[in-house]
């Protein structure tokens, strides 16, 4: 797999295996990614899926030979439960995969992957053929 | 915090963003008004999200937008209560400049008794060229309400 950027390695967050050909990855609990006491902040949770969706969506294009370049379109997440703290998890599947866009959901969990902490849409520019 | 002593978003986020991950991320606060309140998210090596390009990636902006909404409710409300983030949706309009600081304004325009909603708008200095818009809704997550005078 490619490397994580900057910012997610700052975050601590690391992979932490892969299921078939779906990364899944993992962020320690720290004070880097800490909101309310004791509590995992919702923009460094955000960070974690999108990096989730990123690392899928990266190795899929690569598997198709496609280029790699990837731009935001943009994220939509509901926030499920608060993260407490404790080791968080989070895997992306590819809903469609087109020419221009790809259309992405990503899950984060904590102890049980389905009980979702956090779950969210994300549509992404890939660059054309 | 007492009823008398109305939310000051100027004197308490230096607090609220000096430490855990908004400290990380190193936002601080520039301005605000009755219902909204803008924060400055400045440039640094180490959060980007693309290492050739030197622009800062779009999880730090998420953070930065998340921070400004509580801080606009506490203001509209003029109450720092607990408060969890039940949606956050956000379009990246366009790249961040290289290199560049990014600053986050976020209004809260609607409470209801549990809920907020908020928009807002991240840019570089022009609110007319925004990097990115976002739409909020956050949940008090304060104790049973009818422990709450008035609540």
């Amino acid at each position: 797999m490619a490397e994580l950027t900057p910012y997610a390695k700052g975050l601590g967050i690391t992979l932490a295996g892969i299921e078939g050909d779906v990364p899944i990855l993992r962020v320690e609990f720290s004070d880097a990614v800490q909101g309310r006491p004791g509590a995992l902040h919702g923009g460094a949770l955000s960070g974690l899926l999108e990096t989730a969706g990123y690392a899928l969506l990266r190795g899929e294009l690569e598997r198709a030979g496609r280029a790699t370049g990837m731009k935001p379109i943009n994220l939509t997440v509901q926030f499920l439960a608060s993260g407490k703290p404790r080791p968080t998890f989070a895997r992306a599947r590819i809903v469609k995969l087109g020419r221009r866009t790809a259309s992405l959901s990503v899950e984060a969990w904590q102890d049980d992957p389905t009980r979702p902490i956090a779950s969210a849409v994300m549509n992404v520019m890939v660059a054309a053929d | 915090m007492s009823a008398d002593a109305e939310f000051d978003p100027a004197r308490a986020a230096p607090f609220l963003t000096t430490h855990s991950h908004n400290g990380w991320l190193g936002l601080t606060y520039r301005d605000h008004g009755a219902d909204w309140v803008e924060l400055a998210l400045p440039w640094r090596a180490d959060l980007v999200g693309e290492e050739e390009r030197e622009v800062l990636a779009s999880g730090p902006i998420v953070s930065l937008m998340d921070m400004a909404s509580g801080l606009a409710i506490w203001t509209r409300t003029g109450k720092f209560t607990p408060i969890a983030t039940l949606d956050l949706r956000v379009d990246y309009l366009r790249a961040a400049a290289p290199r560049g600081s990014v600053f986050g304004r976020a209004t809260c325009y609607r409470t209801t008794r549990s809920a907020a909603f908020v928009h807002g708008i991240a840019h570089e200095g022009d609110m007319d060229d925004p990097v990115a818009r976002i739409q909020g809704v956050f949940m008090s997550i304060a104790t049973d309400p009818r422990s709450i005078p008035g609540g």
